[in-house]
């Protein structure tokens, strides 16, 4: 719950005294409240740190270990005072959240160990402030990268073989671990020699040599000495050929293996030379060939089996990209807006080497990097993930933070309800276990209800609700009128905004491109609900028919599970922000904040 | 196209907060009002002073520069109903449709509790210059735990009448009645027509326009409240909210 709502219980209920004038049926019994008015100081000693509060200030979060009846376990008699064998660093944090509403992460406190502690007191990290939630979801996000680095690192260390292992699963080990037998070693080495001595060949055999005698002109060694570098080339490529070969073998996994970077580059790394021994020596083909053997030079790649450190650039690489998209991105932007400004620039003048855009592309790429304007790009780049942090993660957290508490609040007292209408005699034991903030807070709703002759429920019950009774509408045709118009009514209660709904759904076919299965689907329910015949009472009429379209629809809706859908376009932010009838997608609250998965299309 | 729309949505709302940010700071540094004394409350208000003194940490912890303005009344009072404010709902629809991968709308329930809470604000701001103040605040409750019957009733009528003419007629009816409506949200039971406030404001009027002029003035409304026996006992009901 947000900072205060205790507090400001009970002028909340002062101001119920407005709903009573036009109250229809009498109001609830309030709760009986015997613990003493007046406010005192409580005790609290961390580890000796003696801490010293109103116990309305711990009141304020009910649902925390502090505000709640759960302190009492800590209560020491003899000292009068509520004992907690945690760090005292960390509590006044945790205070302070009870003082100030909002609770800070200090920056320089091990993440896990907050966690813990913010466990222990009962409180969900999402209420962490804006100030601090970000440092706290880098700082908590890095960590359990860390972990599961590490595990995976523990899982894949030298634990010693399991017995009985195949020959299969050795060796696999082998080529993972190199260092649990000297034959992988072996091998672990004799491969990076022969991955370097291809790369320095790749390298050697474009330098210019000596000529042969009786010719002028430079020949590069490849060409001079091509038989050895055939032959190293093809040494290599074997080596390498029987290491994929071997992995290939020994995976426990093929497909996975098949598909993971490593052997990727691996077979990058050997294509090249198969395709030249199969392509026959046509000068058409030649050309595109040797564009071919330029993928030869992602041998070095393989390095990275060798080298720790290449792994982790390459970690590191993958989990910026979406910064180092945004990089490309922003300066492929630019280079394109340059290109054109200098090619219209130069347009008219004579003898310009801007023969068109792309060709001033050249030339704005090889500004942009000599002038260091990549420096700008990432001076850009910082900022962005500043704004992404603000704008997006603050607002999904904010989101994220306004669903729970709702949900809350939602669930406590639609509990409450569903426990008294179950069990109206025995509600002392289930007044126990609520506290009195809970109890004065579901008493005002409960004076809610009573001033409009309506009650709360959730959409999930509202929908049955809507469901059961358009079922009911027409199974009680035959019924007295009475009955009648009491179902009718009921379901015109159902779904009122008919009008709006309509409009609703003419946009959302309009706007929403819905699969073209759905759209089909709500089509035939169309037809299928207008066909029903009308009621007896004509002025009726138009109302049943339309009502039994939007129960009907609300029906289909209700059992759509997901459907994606393209942002809204304009039309839907140019309303005015009345109750919305463009139907959307309701997140179901009872699933816990984070998790997107399910969702449920509510139409209003 | 969608999201380019969004981005630009999204910059007009960020503008929204930050001007607020400004204009709060701006109010904190100009405006700390530090309410009259506790000797002068006491006498002035049916509280003890102990009273007083819960009351004040409450108000002054959540507005510490002594005035609470209408923006932040509402928040506080729409935790109170289930579903919660409508103050949030296009402001994350238009951000989620960028965040989700998925693009999926997201919908908060359309209850509102900000209506009453603006005719509730008005009701306490009885200076009528946009702020309550400690004073206003305490006053109010004073009436509305403490008070004499009376005054309650009297409370009530300045409640409703919302522009201050001494009468309640039919339209200020039944914008009020909406309003606490509104609180319910949209799921209820049974569901909500659209013409129950009206069916209610009708029935209010019944009961209280004696001379059936449309309007109901001050002392009409005090004499039906004071005939209506169950609204009589449920008048008792807040008493030991305190």
């Amino acid at each position: 719950m947000a900072a205060g709502v205790a507090t400001w219980l009970p002028f909340a209920r002062a101001a119920a005294v407005g709903w009573l004038p036009l109250a229809k049926k009498t109001m609830p019994k309030p709760p009986v409240d015997n613990t003493s008015r007046s406010d005192e100081i409580l005790y609290v000693n961390v580890s000796g740190v003696r801490f010293q509060t109103w116990k309305n200030t711990l009141d304020r979060y009910p649902d925390t270990l502090l505000g709640s009846s759960e302190k009492e376990f800590f209560y020491n008699e003899d000292t009068q005072e509520y004992f907690f064998d945690r760090d005292p660093e960390m509590f006044r944090h945790i205070l302070n959240f009870y003082r100030t509403g909002k609770l800070h992460y200090p920056r320089h406190e091990c993440i896990q160990a907050f966690d813990e502690e913010l466990a222990f007191y009962g409180i969900v990290p999402e209420i962490i402030g804006d100030c601090c939630m970000e440092e706290y979801r880098d700082r908590k996000k890095e960590n359990q990268e860390r972990l599961a680095e590490d595990t995976e690192a523990n899982e894949a260390s030298d634990a010693p073989l399991p017995p009985h292992s195949t020959s299969r699963e050795r060796l696999w080990r082998a080529f993972e671990n190199p260092h649990t037998s000297t034959m992988a070693l072996v091998f672990y080495y004799v491969t990076g020699f022969f991955i370097a001595v291809s790369v320095i060949a790749n390298v050697v055999e474009t330098v210019p040599c000596r000529p042969p005698k009786g010719s002028v002109k430079d020949l590069p060694c490849g060409e001079k000495y091509q038989l050895a570098f055939f032959c190293m080339d093809t040494a290599c490529v074997l080596i390498f050929t029987f290491e994929y070969l071997m992995r290939l073998f020994a995976a426990p996994s093929r497909c996975k293996f098949m598909r993971s970077v490593m052997s990727v580059i691996d077979v990058v790394a050997i294509m090249p030379y198969y395709i030249g021994l199969v392509m026959p020596e046509n000068e058409d083909v030649s050309g595109a060939f040797v564009t071919l053997r330029v993928f030869r030079v992602f041998r070095i790649f393989k390095f990275s089996r060798h080298s720790q450190g290449l792994r982790i650039l390459g970690y590191t690489l993958k989990s910026c990209a979406s910064e180092l998209g945004f990089l490309l991105f922003s300066l492929t932007m630019a280079i394109i807006i340059f290109a054109t400004v200098m090619f219209y620039a130069e347009k008219g003048t004579k003898g310009s080497t801007f023969t068109s855009i792309p060709a001033s592309f050249w030339y704005t790429i090889v500004t942009m990097t000599t002038l260091g304007l990549v420096k700008l790009d990432s001076v850009l780049q910082k900022h962005w993930s500043q704004v992404y942090h603000q704008n997006f993660i603050r607002l999904k957290v904010r989101l994220a933070r306004i669903r729970m508490a709702k949900k809350g609040t939602t669930n406590a007292f639609l509990q409450y309800k569903e426990d008294r209408d179950r069990d109206s005699d025995s509600t002392a034991l289930c007044v126990k276990n609520r506290s009195a903030f809970e109890h004065q807070h579901h008493h005002l709703l409960h004076c809610l209800e009573k001033t409009t002759n309506h009650e709360f429920t959730d959409e999930m019950n509202y929908s049955e609700l809507c469901m059961t009774e358009s079922v009911g509408f027409r199974t009680s045709r035959s019924t007295s009128l009475s009955s009648q118009q009491g179902a009718q009514n009921n379901s015109t209660g159902c779904c009122p905004r008919r009008a709006r709904r309509r409009a609703a759904m003419r946009l959302a076919n309009s706007t929403v491109s819905v699969s073209r299965g759905s759209v089909q689907e709500l089509d035939t329910l169309h037809i299928k609900t207008t066909s029903i015949p009308p009621q007896t009472r004509s002025s009726l009429n138009a109302q049943a028919d339309d009502l039994k379209l939007n129960c009907g629809e609300q029906d289909f809706t209700a059992a759509i599970i997901s459907i994606p859908t393209p942002p809204a376009n304009t039309p839907d932010e140019s309303l005015p922000p009345s109750p919305a009838p463009i139907p959307g997608i309701l997140r179901n609250t009872r699933a816990t904040a984070y998790t997107h998965d399910t969702v449920k299309i509510s139409s209003l | 196209m969608g999201a380019v729309v969004g981005t630009l949505t999204m910059q007009t709302k960020q503008r929204r907060p930050s001007r607020d940010k400004t204009d709060d700071e701006l109010e904190m540094t100009m405006v700390c009002h530090r309410p009259e004394g506790l000797d002068q409350l006491e006498a002035q208000t049916n509280f003890s002073k102990q009273e007083l003194q819960i009351l004040y940490r409450g108000f002054k912890n959540e507005c510490p520069s002594g005035v609470v303005n209408e923006e932040t009344f509402k928040h506080i009072y729409a935790q109170f109903f289930p579903h919660g404010g409508k103050v949030h709902h296009f402001l994350i629809r238009s951000s989620v449709m960028l965040l989700e991968n998925k693009r999926t709308y997201v919908f908060l329930c359309v209850a509102d509790a900000s209506m009453y809470a603006h005719y509730l604000f008005n009701a306490f701001d009885t200076t009528n210059n946009g702020s309550i103040k400690f004073k206003d605040f305490v006053m109010g409750l004073s009436i509305l735990l403490r008070g004499t019957l009376r005054e309650k009733l009297e409370w009530t009528f300045h409640l409703y009448d919302i522009n201050r003419d001494g009468y309640i007629n039919r339209e200020e009816m039944t914008e009020i009645v909406r309003a606490i409506y509104d609180m319910m949200g949209k799921y209820t039971y049974p569901a909500l027509k659209g013409d129950v406030p009206q069916q209610h404001v009708d029935a209010f009027f019944q009961k209280m326009d004696k001379n059936k002029d449309g309007v109901v003035t001050l002392e009409e409304f005090v004499i039906a409240c004071q005939e209506d026996e169950t609204m009589m006992r449920s008048m008792q009901l807040f008493e030991n909210v305190m």
